[in-house]
Parts: C-alpha cells; sequence; structure tokens
C-alpha cells in the first residue's frame, strides 16, 4: 500500500474540495488515520472505492469513539497595566463523536486504511454521512453505532436502534452514561462497586 | 478406532438441477412472521422478522440485541488483561481464537514480540478450534434441515476429543484463558503434543465418514443446492469473510494475506467455491478442515522447544503507550478483529471487537428472498451465527 | 408399611408402594426440558444430551421446542433486559407442574457480565428457580447433577399438606408478570413477590 501522505495528495486531488488530515499514531502498531471533513465523507469514500490504486473495496470494522470535553492549561503572555505577566488560561476542547472505519482491499490485498469522521460536538450537531450506500458492510454497524453513541447517519437506509430496544433512550457506550441502579448486594464490594453499593444504600443500618 | 483413514470417498457430487428458485409471482395475503428469539433453530436468541407471501419470504428483517451483554463496556472499565477471559466468551466455540485476535491487538499495541514455541502452539491451539467449530457447524446445520441426532452426535463426540486437550491444557472445556499478551499462559503439558497427535491423525477417519455419510446425500443437495445463493461482488461490499465468502468464490483468507503469527511456514490450501450457495459453504467448511488438518500436522512435528512468553510482557500495571491498533484474525468464522485505544492508562480508551457473524448476517435478507420458510432456517445456519459475537 | 415386610414381600415378587410414591417416580423419571438456549451454557446442555454425558439416563433427553409440551426450564446462559420478558413469558405458557434450572454464574446472578447495563442481575428476580448450577460454563456433570438435585426435590414432594407441590395448592401463582422495556430499564426491573434485595447491615 502506498504511504498515507500519497493517499492524502491523491485524496484531494480527486476529491474537489476534500479537507483531508493525517492524524498521527505513536503506538508501536504504526496505524496512522487519515481525518476527512464530514461534508466530502461520502465522495472521498466512493473514491477511495473506485480508485484503480487504491480500490479499498471491502470496509472491515466501523466503530464509534466518544471524546469528552477536556480542558486544556496553557500559559498565555497578556500585558497588564503595561506589565508582562503570564497567566495560566484553561481553554475548554469541544467534545466529539468519531466514526472510525477500517478499509481494505480484496482485489489488491492491502490495507489497513483507517479514515475517521468527526460530529460537530456530542449534543445536538451529531451528524455523519453513512458510508452504506459504498459499503454495505456499514449497515448493521452504523446502526450499533446510532444505537450505542447517537451518531446520527444521514443517508442510512434503515437507521433504528440494534442492540437495545426501541423504546430506550439513552447511548450507553458514551463514556458520561450513567447506568439504572440495579446494584445488588456484594459481599465484597470494591473500587467502582464499593461506590455503587454505598450509593445505593446510603442509610448506615445497624444489627 | 483405527487410525488408518478409509478409502478414497466419492468426489463427483456435482447433481445441481438448474431450478431459478423463482416462484409464480401471485402474491396473495401477507403474512408476518417472528422467527425467535425462542426458535430451535436460530442457533440462540436471535429473531427474525419475517414477511411471508404463502411459503415465500418476501422480506426479512433480523433483530438483534438479546443477547448484548455490553463485553464492549466492560472492556472499556477493565484492565487490558482482564478482558481476556470476556474474549472467551464472545464465540463460545472458539475460545482460543479469540483469545489469540485479542492479544495480538495488544501486541501490535505495545509491540511485544511472541516466543517461537508460543507461536506454535497458538497455530496447533487455533487450527484444533477450526475443527470443533467447523465439526459442530456441519452438525447443527444438518440437523436444521431435518437429519435430527445422529450427525450432531457424531460431530458432539470428535468436539469432546478436542476438548479433552483442550482441558488438559487450560483447565477449562470451553472457556480456556489460555493465551497472554507476549505468548501463551503455561507450557503445554508433559505427553500433551503425543495426545494431540493420535487426535489429528485420527480426525481424517471421522471426516470421511462423515462427508461419505453426508455430502453425496440425496437430501442434502436438494436441500442445500441453489438456496441462499451469494453472489461475488455483494460478498465483497457487504463485507462478508470466511467460509462464506470463500464459499462464494474470493480468494481472501487472511492467514494468507496478512501473513500473522507463523503461518507463511505452512503450506496449505484455501478451498473455494463456485455456487455461493448452503451447500458449497458446507463443502468449504469440510475441505478447510483437512487443510487444517494438514497445518495440524506441520506444526505439531516442527514445534521447537523453548520459552512460551516475552519475558518483557508484564501482566501487572500493564500500560500501553497511547495509540491505537487494530488486529485481526482468520477465526473460523471470519475475520475477528480488535480495536484498541489506549490513553496511557490502565484500561483501554476504547475496546472494540469486529465480530465476524455480525457483518456476516448483514447479506441475510438479500439471501433469504424468494425462499421458503424452512430454507430460512438453513440459510441462518450456514451463515455460521453465535450470538455471543453477534451481540456482543 | 414396615421396611422389612416391605423387602420380604419385594422378594416373592410382590411390589407394594403408595400413590405419592408412584405419582412422584412418574414425575421425576420424564422431566422433559424446553429447548431453549440463550448462551455459552447452552453449548454445555447440548453437550451434556449428547452419547458422552448422555441426559436420557434421567428420562430427560426428549427436549421440547414448545413450552407448552415442557416440564423444566434450563435457563441456560445470561439473561439479558431485552430477553427477560421472553423468558418469563415462555414460562408462563408452559403448563404445570414446572421447574426452573438457573445454569450457570450468568442466570444465578449476571455473573461476570453483572456490570453491564443490559444484563438481568438474576432470573430469579422474576421467576422462582428450584434449582441452581455455579460455574461459567457449569459442566455437563454438574447439569447432570443439578438433574438429580431436582428428581429428589421432586421426591421429597408429597401429595397434600405442607410438601405438596406448587401446582397441587390452588392459591400458588403459576404465571408471573412480564415486564416492560422502559425508557432507561425494565419496568418493573424486579418482582417484589418473587425476589426480595438482600438488607445490608454496614458498620460504619
Amino acid at each position: 500500500m502506498k504511504d498515507l501522505e500519497s493517499i492524502k495528495q491523491q485524496i484531494e486531488a480527486g476529491v474537489a474540495g476534500a479537507q483531508v488530515s493525517l492524524v498521527p499514531n505513536d503506538s508501536p502498531a504504526n496505524q496512522p488515520s487519515l481525518l476527512v471533513d464530514a461534508a466530502h465523507g461520502l465522495a472521498v469514500a466512493t473514491f477511495l472505492r473506485d480508485e484503480a490504486e487504491l480500490r479499498f473495496d471491502y470496509c472491515s470494522n466501523v466503530t464509534g469513539v466518544d471524546w469528552m470535553e477536556t480542558e486544556q492549561k496553557t500559559k498565555v503572555k497578556q500585558v497588564f497595566d503595561g506589565e508582562e505577566k503570564e497567566v495560566e488560561q484553561v481553554v475548554k476542547m469541544p467534545g466529539y463523536l468519531e466514526a472510525v472505519y477500517h478499509l481494505y482491499s480484496m482485489e489488491l490485498r492491502h490495507g489497513p486504511l483507517v479514515i475517521r469522521l468527526r460530529t460537530k460536538n456530542r449534543t445536538d450537531e451529531v451528524e455523519l454521512p453513512s458510508l452504506t450506500p459504498v459499503w454495505r458492510s456499514c449497515e448493521f454497524q452504523e446502526r450499533e453505532i446510532y444505537d450505542l453513541y447517537g451518531i446520527v447517519f444521514a443517508g442510512h437506509p434503515d437507521l433504528r436502534r440494534i442492540l437495545m430496544w426501541d423504546e430506550f433512550k439513552d447511548h450507553p457506550m458514551r463514556k458520561d452514561y450513567v447506568e439504572p441502579d440495579d446494584y445488588e448486594y456484594e459481599p465484597t464490594p470494591h473500587d467502582e462497586v464499593l461506590a455503587k453499593s454505598k450509593a445505593h444504600y446510603p442509610a448506615e443500618v445497624k444489627p | 478406532m483405527s487410525t488408518e483413514a478409509l478409502a478414497e470417498p466419492p468426489k463427483n457430487y456435482e447433481v445441481r438441477p438448474k431450478s431459478s428458485g423463482q416462484f409464480e409471482d401471485d402474491m396473495g395475503e401477507l403474512l408476518e412472521v417472528s422467527m425467535g428469539p425462542h426458535h430451535p433453530s436460530t442457533h440462540g436468541v436471535f429473531r427474525m422478522d419475517v414477511v411471508l407471501d404463502g411459503e415465500r419470504v418476501v422480506k426479512l428483517k433480523p433483530v438483534f440485541g438479546y443477547l448484548h451483554r455490553n463485553h464492549e463496556k466492560i472492556g472499556e472499565g477493565a484492565s487490558y488483561l482482564a478482558s481476556m477471559p470476556y474474549t472467551d466468551r464472545l464465540d463460545y466455540f472458539c475460545s482460543m481464537t479469540n483469545n489469540w485476535a485479542y492479544a495480538l491487538s495488544v501486541e501490535k499495541l505495545a509491540g511485544l514480540q511472541v516466543p517461537e514455541r508460543a507461536e506454535y502452539i497458538r497455530v496447533i491451539t487455533a487450527e484444533l478450534t477450526r475443527l470443533v467449530n467447523h465439526t459442530c457447524l456441519m452438525g447443527f446445520l444438518v440437523q436444521d434441515m431435518g437429519a435430527l441426532g445422529t450427525p450432531l452426535m457424531y460431530a458432539f463426540r470428535e468436539r469432546e476429543k478436542i476438548l479433552d486437550l483442550f482441558e488438559s491444557l487450560s483447565g477449562a472445556r470451553m472457556m480456556c484463558n489460555y493465551m497472554r499478551f507476549g505468548g501463551c499462559r503455561c507450557d503445554l503439558p508433559t505427553g500433551w503434543l503425543e495426545q494431540a497427535q493420535k487426535v489429528v491423525d485420527e480426525y481424517p477417519r471421522f471426516l470421511d465418514e462423515y462427508e461419505r455419510l453426508l455430502m453425496g446425500n440425496e437430501i442434502l443437495m436438494a436441500r442445500s443446492q441453489n438456496v441462499g445463493v451469494l453472489p461475488k461482488e455483494l460478498a465483497v461490499s457487504a463485507g462478508i469473510t470466511g467460509p462464506m465468502l470463500r464459499a462464494s468464490g474470493v480468494n481472501y483468507d487472511i492467514r494468507k494475506v496478512d501473513k500473522y503469527g507463523i503461518y507463511d511456514r505452512f503450506t496449505f490450501r484455501v478451498p473455494l467455491g463456485d455456487h455461493g450457495d448452503v451447500y458449497d459453504r458446507l463443502m468449504v467448511r469440510l475441505l478447510e478442515m483437512r487443510e487444517s488438518l494438514g497445518i495440524l500436522q506441520q506444526a505439531l512435528k516442527s514445534i521447537p522447544d523453548g520459552p512460551v512468553v516475552d519475558p518483557r510482557a508484564k501482566l501487572r500495571g500493564f500500560k500501553p503507550k497511547a495509540g491505537e491498533a487494530y488486529g485481526r484474525i482468520e477465526a473460523p468464522k471470519g475475520e475477528l478483529g480488535f480495536y484498541l485505544i489506549s490513553d496511557g492508562s490502565p484500561n483501554p480508551y476504547r475496546y472494540r471487537v469486529r465480530p465476524p457473524s455480525f457483518v456476516n448476517l448483514t447479506v441475510l435478507e438479500d439471501m433469504c428472498l424468494g425462499h421458503t420458510v424452512a430454507d430460512v432456517v438453513i440459510i441462518l445456519g450456514s451463515v455460521d451465527i453465535v450470538l455471543g459475537e453477534v451481540d456482543r | 408399611m414396615d421396611e422389612g415386610l416391605r423387602n420380604e414381600l419385594s422378594k416373592q415378587g410382590v411390589f407394594t408402594t403408595t400413590l405419592s410414591d408412584i405419582y412422584n417416580w412418574g414425575r421425576r423419571s420424564s422431566v422433559w426440558p424446553l429447548q431453549f438456549g440463550l448462551a455459552c451454557c447452552a453449548i454445555e446442555m447440548i453437550a451434556a444430551s449428547m452419547a458422552r454425558y448422555d441426559l436420557a439416563r434421567f428420562g430427560a433427553e426428549v427436549f421440547r421446542p414448545s413450552p407448552r409440551q415442557a416440564d423444566l426450564m434450563i435457563v441456560a446462559g445470561t439473561v439479558t433486559k431485552k430477553m427477560a420478558p421472553q423468558v418469563v413469558r415462555l414460562y408462563n405458557q408452559m403448563p404445570e407442574p414446572k421447574y426452573v434450572i438457573a445454569m450457570g454464574a450468568c442466570a444465578i446472578s449476571g455473573g461476570p457480565f453483572k456490570q453491564g447495563y443490559n444484563v438481568l442481575k438474576g432470573i430469579d428476580r422474576f421467576i422462582p428457580v428450584d434449582v441452581h448450577i455455579p460455574g461459567c460454563p457449569p459442566r455437563p456433570e454438574a447439569l447432570l447433577h443439578a438433574f438429580m438435585t431436582l428428581q429428589r426435590k421432586i421426591d421429597a414432594q408429597e401429595m397434600s399438606g405442607k410438601a405438596r407441590p406448587r401446582h397441587l395448592d390452588p392459591d400458588a401463582p403459576s404465571e408471573f408478570p412480564v415486564p416492560q422495556f422502559g425508557e432507561h430499564d425494565l419496568v418493573p426491573s424486579k418482582n417484589d413477590k418473587v425476589w426480595e434485595p438482600a438488607v445490608v447491615v454496614r458498620n460504619g
């Protein structure tokens, strides 16, 4: 497979207006990925599938990732009364949901190419283009992401909950999901279970 | 039982009556049937909402989630090692290959090497697992066709022999929890290789018997040929993997493509089907078992001595560097992958299982349309699903 | 009846019994399970019915696909919240006398998946369980042991009085309410008449 930088250039040349950036990966696995802007997601996917040199005809894995809001502390120089001071500033990085696609080529036998699509935030603007028209294998996996993470895939032929029941309201794979309190007594609770136990049995009962 | 193989079984099973599989088009009153989640032939708690025109399927929507037991959420709350026993319970026929896929992904994430002997043990256990899976699948599938009892009993008789090997190796029959990051949990017990050799030597005799019993059977051929045809292009687009893909004639075996582990050292062939129907899927699995036996013979003869775990791999306080990795292997049901994102803490930030049988169900409706209800059952059986993996 | 007299008679070829004994003997020797697998344990349940372990020795090899024909429900595997209403419904559809074996850690308490948001923490929250088998999964021998335990339990029952089985008690319930799917959890999340949460006594 060609290196990611040249694939990126190829995409930018092939799909007008597509913004692709490289997401590095420091682990020894050495699987960096391409971040594609959501507006051109479908066009880029079609390009990757049809381009003769790439031919990523097989989308293996589709998954969602929940990135919470993070706080980054940076030191900024500001001028107070003509005097320069270093002030610590807390910048809130907005959270987002991410859909990650692992692509392989069955014809040319190369891969994986990892592409990522990001939503604008975690609450109201959670729409991404569905890649099911390009790869049928995304159909159930995107439904699963919709169910567990709440990403709405525009253009999906049948976007319903898949694992949880239809009446269910939450998105349980999100990091801030709070599960219903159905804690059951355990003789030796510890860590998170102990916290749950104390929340469930707040009153101290004397024998 | 003698170890001598029976006479070569007959090979020309080509009867294939060329029926088009189409019915006369007279739409009557439609009937909606919910097959499952309690249904004796859906291989677990799987449900299909079927719309029928008489006996013919006009619409089929699979419904999942009846065994959704939050594997991924639990995996994100547990340390890397603590997820290993949970992987056993994904595809509960094949705990060894599940272990391997997870270990492989973590090894990629953390850059661990696997010693030579451990690689051999992994290949041996994985191929034995493939034998278990395919044997049982054939038993279940034939039972779905109406052959109650005998073929499944034969299959489970052979399964017990291999489970005995697993039990002496790991202490558990089904949930082996045997592999570790950078190797295996413990070395082989004394005399294990000889026992395994004996099982492997005797296995072809069972396969010959099974093949002669089933594959030329008139009823089985009539039930399975030209049923549930999956065209090549659809199979690739829908991400079908494993024997089901190869039965449609696509030459894609991850053991050959990725050459993970030490699979490049063994000579084996990849069986391919021509028609992509239920019969081909059955046949591909049968041939695959014979190739697995070939790999096992080679591996059992050439396994070296040495350590079974990378000494640099530490179990306690295991914290890989921040990053991500996707590792995949050719599990008996198809491509089993694990996608891990590490943020440098002892727990994975994201722990994702790419289940082969879940993705393979994508084309269930396409394969079933136009067939009868009785065929739906065997088409589903030929997909080879295990609900622990479909719903996770 | 005097034990010595009974032995003496049986040597002569005359067998004596009580109505209760023969009634229990008939019930315990033909416990037909519902063919119903949920997860991993179902495979061991099938293995137990196969040639090596041979459940047929206990008269229980006839797995019935329909709940209407079954006497015993083996809850073999994890009961998820999505599956729980169906399990209760199946139990309600079974005719009396009916028994339940909770097979494996998941069916007892949620087992290794207890922390999951979709996992029911034990089927005994909704239906009464006769025999629990620990293990993940329990070996087929453990299932055989559970059968023998169940048979002993049936044997100990009498036709009238306090030790009579539930189906001879007109006041005992035979059906239990089926939980509904709610927005966050099952509604209700447990049947208070069947299951009571443990009371915790904590000092400090």
